[in-house]
Formats: structure tokens, sequence, C-alpha cells
């Protein structure tokens, strides 16, 4: 179960099969990648940020946004009634034009997956659930994994896990690891088929860009689907350097391996500009293979509408506002 | 309506079949509009004495827009007469300009900059159109650095005391300036800015190819009420630079230009008493070892290179790179050299515009060719280049040795060779192995590394884990045949000093 090849099977070709034999392989091989420059990183980020994305690449990519939203609410308060309208929401997200596009998936907490499931009946909408104990990530290994079989239990088709920072920072790099693979493990249905996994880093907490290129990698090798910024629960979340830096994470990781990973930056992305700035940064870095909902989210609630007031802009020539759009 | 766009995309990536970048998201065309530049007359003169004049001779220039080959305007081609008008005014001007208090002088330094901050559009999209860089460049990297000039050696302007050149350091009198077309408004700022402040009084010929935002300075000089004659701007090509530079009532001269001139400028100056500076050419090493941080290098090798066309004397023209991760870093480049947009240079969305003239075009091919003759291997992104205009593909030659000319002689363009070391002794022969000495970049994560190869490197600039990076406070000039003295920071001071 410790090594690569058991969890990840493309990973055999690149050369990896052993880097997490023993927690000492596998701090050699996350602290032999490449360093980051955060300067440089940064200034590469807000280059791309400054593109002009106009009239015809300007509806191309919202309709995109769209299409590429986890549709989120995780609130203490979250009702059934909430995740209901949510669900209606994302499948028809302006009750004014029937032709925006549906979100990719509707996120709840994992109480609340049988509810989005039935009321997402019929559509091709995913079930995202946070599960593992989000979004400290601070409970026991057992109870994580019963966390995570529940929600897959419930219906959940993507399972979106925390990794323990505590063991991350701490440099316990092969208790995270195992942790992934077993989380991994208790996606599994009894059918054979696998929810997604979707492994969240909280990148503010990691601090250094270092960081966030070792917290990728080791996420990719434990075989995570898709790897994630943040919970949208602390100070710093998704930010433009971060969500290159992971771009550049699983292209590099696809090159070596074969095996394509998504990337979802989540947490303070609300306005149409700030999503063509991450649509720009994915097409530049990854280019088509990746501007798709299989491969690339947005974990969002408020982006949404924002898009959606932008489009009817687009649609109609003009602005409209916040009343003509819904809160739900 | 979503079926719409998406068969819109579908069209537009088949118009672009060929593009590397296609893909479903295209981007949109994003010009800037032309009209932004304000009105160009049909023909210029000179502004001598605060006041357009007309030339004394009847020839004319003329300049054109590289991107599209049109004619934008017709200038004088200054005459010896010109020269003169311009010195006479020039030291008439000094005498009151140099005794004003520094802090007097300061505020017309300061106003300046605020008009070309407010100006800045206006100023970024007549450079584009003029030089043929991409507006992103001129509007985010030229202009912000000209105001940024302008008001650092504002700032000096009464505290030349405290300069490290004695108390009340004298300027030198009439300071003749010839600045070059890669960066002419940069150029501009860099020449102008610390004689003013040091209460030097100007004589600037523009180049030949680029002089319609120097003329856009001349007014804005006016607007700021500077008094007259402190700065004049004389156009035409190098025969005025040479009447210039050789009037005998010039004091100081200051060049920005080729390595030939340069030295012709030189042995004319010989045994006269006239104080001068160069900034002449460069083949830079950028030299990035195996523990680099790849995707930064990359860009800074790109930045280094494909920044402003290669029209830069700094650029990093020479890749050296550690053999164990040539394969690597060069995959790394090419997939990074195809996502480079080519193409108008007022679109908003493009990386590298049109090559300055036909001449330096010609230039350009003829050192590629040779490359190739002599049995490096050339590399270029696949892209569509406009019909009209002087364009020229983001290349790469690999395989490159010290003994090819492409790795010896300034190209000036969007061209970088390749060449390989084993151990940091030899990336320092190799970088040093030049008749220049300019810049030169550094990509390591080690610290101590970063330290021994500046001090080990000749050259005047050496950038660690960035390249291409300028800044006011930050002296600039080079060693060998890249020229003497030194523009920017507090060093820049003393180009215009008695000292």
């Amino acid at each position: 179960m410790s090594t690569v090849a058991a969890n990840a099977p493309g990973a055999a070709g690149g050369g990896l099969q052993d880097v997490a034999a023993s927690e000492a392989s596998l701090r050699r091989f996350l602290h032999g990648l490449p360093g980051v420059d955060a300067v440089g990183l940064e200034a590469r980020a807000a280059t791309l940020g400054t593109r002009s994305i106009k009239t015809t690449a300007k509806a191309y990519a919202i309709d995109l946004a769209i299409s590429m939203i986890d549709l989120t609410t995780l609130e203490g308060a979250d009702t059934f009634g909430k995740v209901r309208a949510l669900c209606t929401k994302g499948r028809n997200p302006d009750p004014t034009d029937p032709t925006a596009p549906r979100v990719a998936a509707i996120c709840v907490y994992p109480d609340m997956v049988a509810t989005a499931k039935a009321a997402l009946a019929g559509t091709d909408i995913q079930v995202a659930s946070v599960a593992t104990a989000f979004p400290a990530g601070r409970a026991a290994l057992p109870v994580k994994l019963a966390d995570t079989a529940d929600a897959v239990a419930a219906g959940a088709n993507e399972i979106d896990m925390v990794i323990d920072r505590g063991a991350f920072l701490s440099g316990r790099y092969l208790d995270v690891f195992n942790e992934i693979t077993a989380v991994k493990q208790a996606c599994k249905r009894a059918d054979g088929t696998s929810a997604h996994l979707k492994v969240i880093f909280e990148t503010g907490e990691l601090q250094t860009y270092d960081n966030v290129r070792r917290a990728s990698w080791l996420a990719m090798l434990a075989g995570a689907d898709f790897i994630k910024t943040s919970t949208g629960k602390v100070a710093v979340n998704a930010t433009p350097p971060v969500t290159l830096l992971m771009l550049e994470a699983v292209r590099d990781f696809k090159q070596q391996t074969g095996i394509q990973i998504g990337v979802k930056p989540a947490g303070g992305i609300k306005t149409t500009k700030d999503a063509m700035k991450y649509l720009v940064m994915v097409n530049e870095t990854l280019g088509d293979d990746w501007l798709s909902p299989h491969w690339f989210r947005f974990g969002a609630s408020s982006l949404l509408n924002d898009l959606l007031m932008q489009r009817q802009k687009l649609t109609t020539g003009r602005y409209s506002g916040p009343d003509y759009v819904t809160v739900d | 309506m979503a079926k719409n766009k998406q068969a819109e995309n579908k069209q537009a990536q088949n118009q672009q079949a060929e593009a590397p970048k296609g893909g479903l998201f295209t981007y949109a065309p994003a010009p800037e509009s032309p009209a932004a530049a304000g009105e160009i007359a049909t023909s210029y003169g000179h502004f001598i004495g605060g006041e357009f004049v007309d030339s004394s001779g009847s020839e004319a220039l003329k300049t054109v827009n590289p991107a599209t080959e049109q004619v934008l305007a017709e200038f004088a081609q200054g005459t010896d007469e010109d020269v003169e008008r311009a010195v006479t005014a020039a030291r008439k001007a000094f005498t009151d300009w140099s005794a004003l208090p520094g802090s007097e002088r300061a505020k017309y330094l300061f106003r300046i900059a605020r008009i070309i901050q407010e100006r800045s559009r206006e100023l970024a999209v007549l450079e584009s159109i003029d030089n043929g860089k991409p507006i992103r460049e001129t509007r985010d990297v030229d202009l912000p650095l000209v105001a940024a000039h302008f008001f650092y050696y504002a700032g000096w302007a009464d505290k030349l005391d405290f300069a490290g050149y004695g108390a009340n350091p004298k300027p030198l009198g009439v300071a003749g300036q010839v600045i070059p077309w890669n960066f002419p408004l940069l150029m501009l700022a860099w020449k102008i800015a610390p004689a003013l402040a040091t209460g030097n009084t100007v004589v600037l010929k523009p180049a030949e190819t680029t002089p319609l935002t120097a003329l856009r300075f001349a007014e804005i000089c006016r607007q700021a009420g500077l008094p007259k004659g402190v700065v004049n701007i004389v156009t035409g090509d190098g025969r005025t630079g040479a009447a210039l530079t050789a009037h005998p009532d010039v004091n100081k001269v200051a060049f920005t230009g080729s390595t030939p001139v340069g030295r012709s400028i030189a042995r004319q100056l010989a045994g006269s008493r006239k104080k001068l500076s160069l900034e002449l050419g460069g083949k830079a090493a950028n030299i990035v070892f195996d523990d680099a941080p790849i995707d930064q290098a990359v860009e800074g090798i790109v930045n280094g290179i494909f920044f402003n066309q290669g029209h830069v004397c700094c650029a990093g023209s020479r890749l050296l790179v550690q053999e164990s991760i040539q394969d690597e870093l060069l995959d790394a480049l090419k997939r990074r050299m195809g996502t480079l947009r080519v193409g108008d240079p007022l679109d908003k969305n493009t990386d590298i515009g049109a090559i300055n003239s036909a001449a330096q075009l010609a230039r350009i091919t003829e050192l590629s060719a040779a490359g190739e003759a002599e049995g490096a291997e050339r590399w270029a992104p696949e892209c569509e280049l406009p019909g009209a205009g002087y364009w020229f593909r983001p290349t790469l030659f690999t395989g490159v040795s010290q003994a090819h000319r492409i790795a010896r002689e300034e190209i000036f363009g969007p061209v970088l060779s390749v060449l390989t070391f084993r151990t940091p002794t030899e990336a320092v022969e190799k970088a040093n192995n030049t008749p220049y000495g300019l810049s030169a970049g550094i990509w390591t994560e080690k610290g101590s590394r970063i330290l021994w190869m500046a001090n080990q490197l000749k050259a005047g600039v050496v950038w660690a884990n960035t390249f291409n990076k300028f800044d006011p406070t930050s002296p600039f000039g080079g060693y060998k045949e890249s020229g003497y003295g030194r523009e920017g920071g507090r060093h820049g001071l003393e180009a215009y000093l008695d000292v």
C-alpha cells in the first residue's frame, strides 16, 4: 500500500514507484523538486492577469466558467431546504435565460449529500462532499474514513478531503501520503467504481510556495484526482500565484507519469474578472486539455451571480443588477 | 445562444488553426485606439529655445509605423546650422537654469513627471505606433519608468551636496545627447532627467526611426513651463548626431547606441575637454544552474530575450544552461515560446510586436542565417505573422558554441543562442568570453553561488533569479565594449557634474 505503483498504476512509467517507500525517500523526492522563486511566480501570475478578454472570448469564458463551478454551501446553518434551493439554482442558474449552462457540481457537507442527490436526479450535475472532518481535519483517521464512506454511500460523486496540515508542516509526509491513500480507498463503492477524490491543501496555512509544490506532488503521488487550494474557511484562500503553481505541478506530473490531474481553486473568487484571470492561467499554462469541467473547477458560491450578470450584459447590452439574478 | 458562441469560437479556432496557442479559448482582439496617441502632424521641425521651429535645411526624413509600414510623419534632417541654433539656445539658458536653487529645478522636474503620468496613455500609444513595441510594454513598463526617472532625479536636485561628490558640485554646461530607437522615451528620460537635475541644459537628438515621442515630450516641457532653451530637441540621422557631438560648445556628450558609433564618437572627442559617457551593445549571458527555480527561470529567459522584440542592449541573448538540465529546460522553454503572441502592437494581448525597421529586420535575418550556416540548430514556434510590416518569429538556436557568430555578435532581435556548461567556473569563463560586458543573469536557489558568480562576472548589471528589471535608483552601464559611465541612481549624477 505504501508505494505509488499500487495506487496510481500509470505512475509506473514515471520512475516514481519507490518514492513513497520510506519517509526518507519521500522527503528526498519532495525536497528535490525545483524551487519556487516567489517574486517571479507572483510576477507571472500578475502578467497573466492583464490579458484583455473581450467580446466572443468573454462570452465563451463566462459560459465555461459557469460550467466549471462547484456551487457551494458549507455553513453550520445549512438546512435541507437551503441545499434543495441551491440545487435548483445549479440546474437552472438563470431563470430568464435557459441557454445559461449548468454548474459542474453542488458541494455540501456529508449529511446533505442524500438531499442534494435527490434534488439533482436526472441531471449530470455532480454531488461533491467535503468529508474527512472538514475544514480543520482534526480527527482520528477512522473518523475521517467513516465520514468519507458515509458521504460516498449517500451518493456523493466527489469527495473533497483536507490534508493534515500539522503532519505536513512537521515534515511527516508519509503520514499525509498514507492518509490520502486510505481516503482514496474509502471512496470506493460497492460496485467497484470510485468517487473522485479532491485533495485540499489549505494553501494559506502551508505558507510557502515550496510547500505548495511539495503538497501538490505528494497528493498526486498518493492518487488524488484533483488538487484543491483551500477550504474557504481561513483568511487566505485561493490566490492566482498559488493556483498557477499548482497548474504547473499538474503539468509536470502529467509529463512525467502520463496521468492527468484536475485543479480547483476555492475561496474568495467572487467576480467574473477574477474567474477570467484563472481561465487565462489555465489556458496559457495547460491549454485545451484542462479547459473543461473535468479538469478545472471553481469552488465558489457568489461567483455564479456575477457571471450571470455579466452574461446578461453581453446578451442584452445593458447592465441589470443584483435583483435580476436569484439569491439561492 | 451558447451554441452560437461555441460555433463562433470554433470558427475562430479554424481560422487560426496553425497558431500554436490554438484552442477553443481564442482571445478576441483587444485593440487600443490609435486615436489615443493624439494628433500626429504631417511634418515636424525642431524644438529650439522653447519653440517649434522649421529646419534651416530642406531635407526631410519619414518615420513609419513598423507594424504597417505606413508613413506616420515627416521630420527634419537637422543641419549643422540647426545644431548651432540649438546649442546656442541651450548655452543661453544655462546661465539662469544652473543658477536656480536645486529645489526650484526640482519643481519643474516633478511637474514634468506628473504630466507624463497624466498623459501616459497618449504617450504609450504613440510610442507603440512609432516603435512597433507592444502596448502592454509601453503601458506597463516604459511609461511608468519614464515618470519614475523624472521623479527620482527631481528628488536629487536639491540634495546634490549629499551625493558624495563634495559640497556644491557644479554642472558641466550644455549636454549633447544622442539616443537610440529601442526605448525612445525611456532613454530620453535617462538622459534628460539627471542632466536637468544637476543644472545642465540639453540638446537631444532622438533616433531617426522614432522621433515622435521626443517631439511630444517637447510639448510637455512647454506645458510644464520649463524655461526656454533648457531642453532642445533636434531631429535627424547620424549626420545630425555627429554635428551635435562635434560641436565645440557642447561640454558633455552622452550616447546610447551601437558600439561602432560609440567608438567613432570616442575617437572624435579624444583630446577635447568634453566629458563622455557611452552605453553600447551587449551579449549577456543568462546562466541557469541545475538547482534553479525552473518555471521562473523559463519566464526570466523569455523576458530576457523576447522583451521588446529583443531590442534591448542588456538582453539575455546567450542562454548558458547546465548540461544536466538542458533537455528539461529546453522543452519547457519551447512550450512557453509556443504561447507567445506575435502581432499587432496595439492589441493589448500582444507579447511580441514589430521589428523597428527594415534595416534591423535584415540584420536579424542575416545573423540568423549565419547561425544555421555555421551548424546551429534553429527552432521557432509556428505562428502567423501579419502580411505588412517588419516581423520576426521568436527564435531559438541550440548547439551553439562560443565560436559561432550568433554567440559573439549582438543580434538585437528575438533570437536566443543556447550554450551549455558543466561547472560554475566554466559558466563564468564562457559568460565573460565576450567583447561586451553590460549585463548577466544567474538562476540558482543557492545564495552563496549567486554572490560568488556576481563577483566573477564582468558585467555592469548582474541579475539573480530575475532579468531585465530596471529601476531609477539602480545604476546601469557596462564594461569593455559595452561602454563607460553609469546612468541611473546616485552614480548617474556623476556624468553630469564637474567632479
